[in-house]
């Protein structure tokens, strides 16, 4: 098709990039993000139908059922941005190919969008962030939001301008090797991260004694032969650098044994048992409260 | 509180709202809203704290098709909120967090009435598209987001009524073993978000690297960007040796051959 009628500037698809922010704005339980994605296509249909008739029919098919993860959208878009060009322009594009192309990127798309932006990405730099908010630096939040957005707007532009430049093709090229390279380079970030996280950031402490050890003389600081003044606290600080305890007994607590044993241990069985638990099909909220009553009733009896 | 102050509170809440659902600019996750009403507020670095703590459990928190994850929104909004009110500063952190997680409960249910509401909206959008009304489509989505803005900043100016003796009275009456207990509880409620994430993602191909990761992180000197450099530089590694061992044409028993670590840990 040499001489288009109509074509879609650059800058009415980056007006149909901007509306897709909102893709998820009326998502509702009868057909998911249809309403968004007819907002997004809005600025297209305006720009290549002139008769009422047209437009109200486009408007009725892009309001059909749509759901996928809201910024792999941004491909499916471009593609159909492409295809709604052609069919303006005179070319056999009917409303089942439309149909065909939404539903059949969107399964697959979302299966990469989810693992890679709401399971590696976003912990990765939300626990990057909150990891630093939690010293007090302000530097976390403005990290994690800017990078973020950075991310996020790079990708949809891009995959957009991709989908909208591969048309058809672009369906056949993502169902084949790379998608698949890039959903596992995510998963094995993911994993390794999560692994590294639940040793971190989960804790789960015991706090019973085990045993309380009489230390020999000289293995302790004695505080009350130390020398007065200042010259007490030196010699105190010198001693204890020296690797002698504060206190006449080590007790050791049941965590410590089991730290001994590896370090996170006890998160690891709990994160274990909390898939497990999933797996059975029990709620996410009812073992988040069970946990509460748990922290709750163990810190009361002396467990915690 | 001044009156500007709580204007820019419902702002920030309505945002957090609308993100909700959107999940772009994420303006809900904690890390952005409770920095954002600390900010607002005058109490940033208590907002800060709580945010940080806050986005470590809710790390694994996100919406996958249909099914809801707790409200992180509400969840951060009104804990700040409460954070804010009680006027204890930092030391109020384990406390706001030991409310929020019902609050993100709670906010399931708004979401709920929201999404079923929005299948009126979409019925209103089906009425303008037949009459190719452009404005009404597009009138209906933006009322639809709104509605998604007022689910949050309705019940934060609400709370902002309660006067700030009230919250603190009620912060200040709950016993130690309660604040404790739930703070502890807390610490181990971030295992379910993590537990969510390794269902959707493990394969026999990566446990591996779950592993390598959970015993390094034992090694207290490395940080999250050296962890997650040392993630990278795996990931790399392991794709272009498999590749090698699939273009030497008998790679294929490296991947796929069945793991009975798989099974058992599948199984678990």
């Amino acid at each position: 098709m040499a001489d288009k009628k109509v074509t879609l500037e650059k800058k009415d698809r980056f007006s149909v990039c901007l509306r897709s922010t909102l893709m998820q704005g009326s998502w509702n339980y009868e057909r998911m993000q249809n309403g968004g994605w007819c907002y997004a296509m809005i600025p297209a249909i305006k720009k290549l139908y002139t008769t009422k008739e047209e437009q109200s029919a486009a408007l009725k098919r892009h309001l059909e059922f749509f759901n996928t993860h809201p910024y792999v959208a941004s491909p499916i878009l471009g593609v159909t941005l492409a295809l709604e060009e052609d069919r303006a322009n005179g070319a056999p594009v009917d409303d089942t190919a439309i149909q065909g192309i939404k539903v059949g990127m969107m399964g697959p798309l979302a299966g990469v969008g989810d693992p890679v932006f709401w399971y590696t990405v976003r912990p990765m730099i939300g626990a990057l962030g909150a990891s630093l908010a939690m010293g007090g630096s302000i530097l976390g939040p403005i990290l994690f939001f800017v990078l973020w957005n950075i991310i996020r707007w790079a990708f949809m532009w891009y995959t957009q301008e991709f989908g909208y430049k591969a048309g058809m093709s672009i369906a056949e090229d993502l169902s084949g090797g790379l998608l698949q390279k890039v959903t596992k380079i995510a998963s094995i970030l993911g994993m390794f991260v999560l692994g590294s996280l639940i040793e971190r950031w989960v804790s789960l402490d015991f706090v019973p004694v085990v045993s309380e050890v009489q230390l020999s003389e000289g293995a302790y600081i004695d505080w009350a032969n130390l020398s007065g003044g200042a010259e007490g606290i030196k010699e105190a600080l010198t001693q204890y650098t020296s690797g002698m305890s504060l206190t006449d007994t080590t007790t050791t607590t049941l965590q410590d044994n089991l730290d001994d044993l590896i370090p996170g241990l006890m998160p690891l069985l709990l994160t274990f048992l909390c898939m497990w638990l999933l797996k059975k099909n029990v709620s996410p909220i009812v073992i988040i409260l069970a946990l509460f009553v748990v922290g709750i009733v163990g810190h009361v009896i002396g467990l915690l | 509180m001044s009156i500007i102050s709580m204007i820019l509170v419902v702002l920030v809440a309505f945002l957090a709202g609308m993100e909700g659902i959107l999940d772009e600019f994420q303006f809900h996750q904690p890390l952005v809203a409770c920095t954002l009403i600390g900010l607002v507020t005058g109490n940033l670095e208590a907002g800060v704290i709580l945010g940080g703590t806050l986005q470590m459990i809710a790390l694994g928190w996100a919406n996958i098709g249909a099914a809801v994850a707790p409200d992180a929104a509400l969840a951060s909004v009104a804990s700040a909120i409460i954070l804010v009110l009680g006027g204890q500063g930092v030391d109020g952190v384990a406390t706001a967090i030991a409310v929020a997680v019902p609050l993100a409960v709670a906010g399931l249910f708004l979401t709920m009435v929201v999404r079923t509401l929005s299948v009126v909206y979409v019925h209103q959008m089906d009425a303008a598209a037949e009459k190719g009304n452009f404005f009404g489509v597009e009138l209906w989505h933006i009322i639809a987001v709104i509605t998604q803005g007022l689910r949050i900043a309705i019940p934060a100016a609400a709370l902002l009524m309660i006067p700030t003796e009230t919250v603190s009275n009620l912060l200040n009456s709950m016993p130690a073993w309660l604040t404790d207990g739930m703070s502890i509880g807390g610490g181990m409620v971030v295992a379910v978000g993590y537990a969510l994430v390794i269902n959707m993602m493990a394969t026999a191909e990566v446990w591996p690297f779950f592993a390598i990761g959970f015993c390094l992180a034992a090694v207290s000197e490395l940080t999250l960007i050296a962890l997650g450099a040392i993630a990278l530089a795996l990931a790399f590694i392991y794709m272009n040796l498999s590749e090698k061992g699939g273009g030497s044409g008998n790679g294929g028993g490296g991947g796929n051959v069945g793991d009975p670590l798989d099974d058992i840990l599948n199984d678990y």
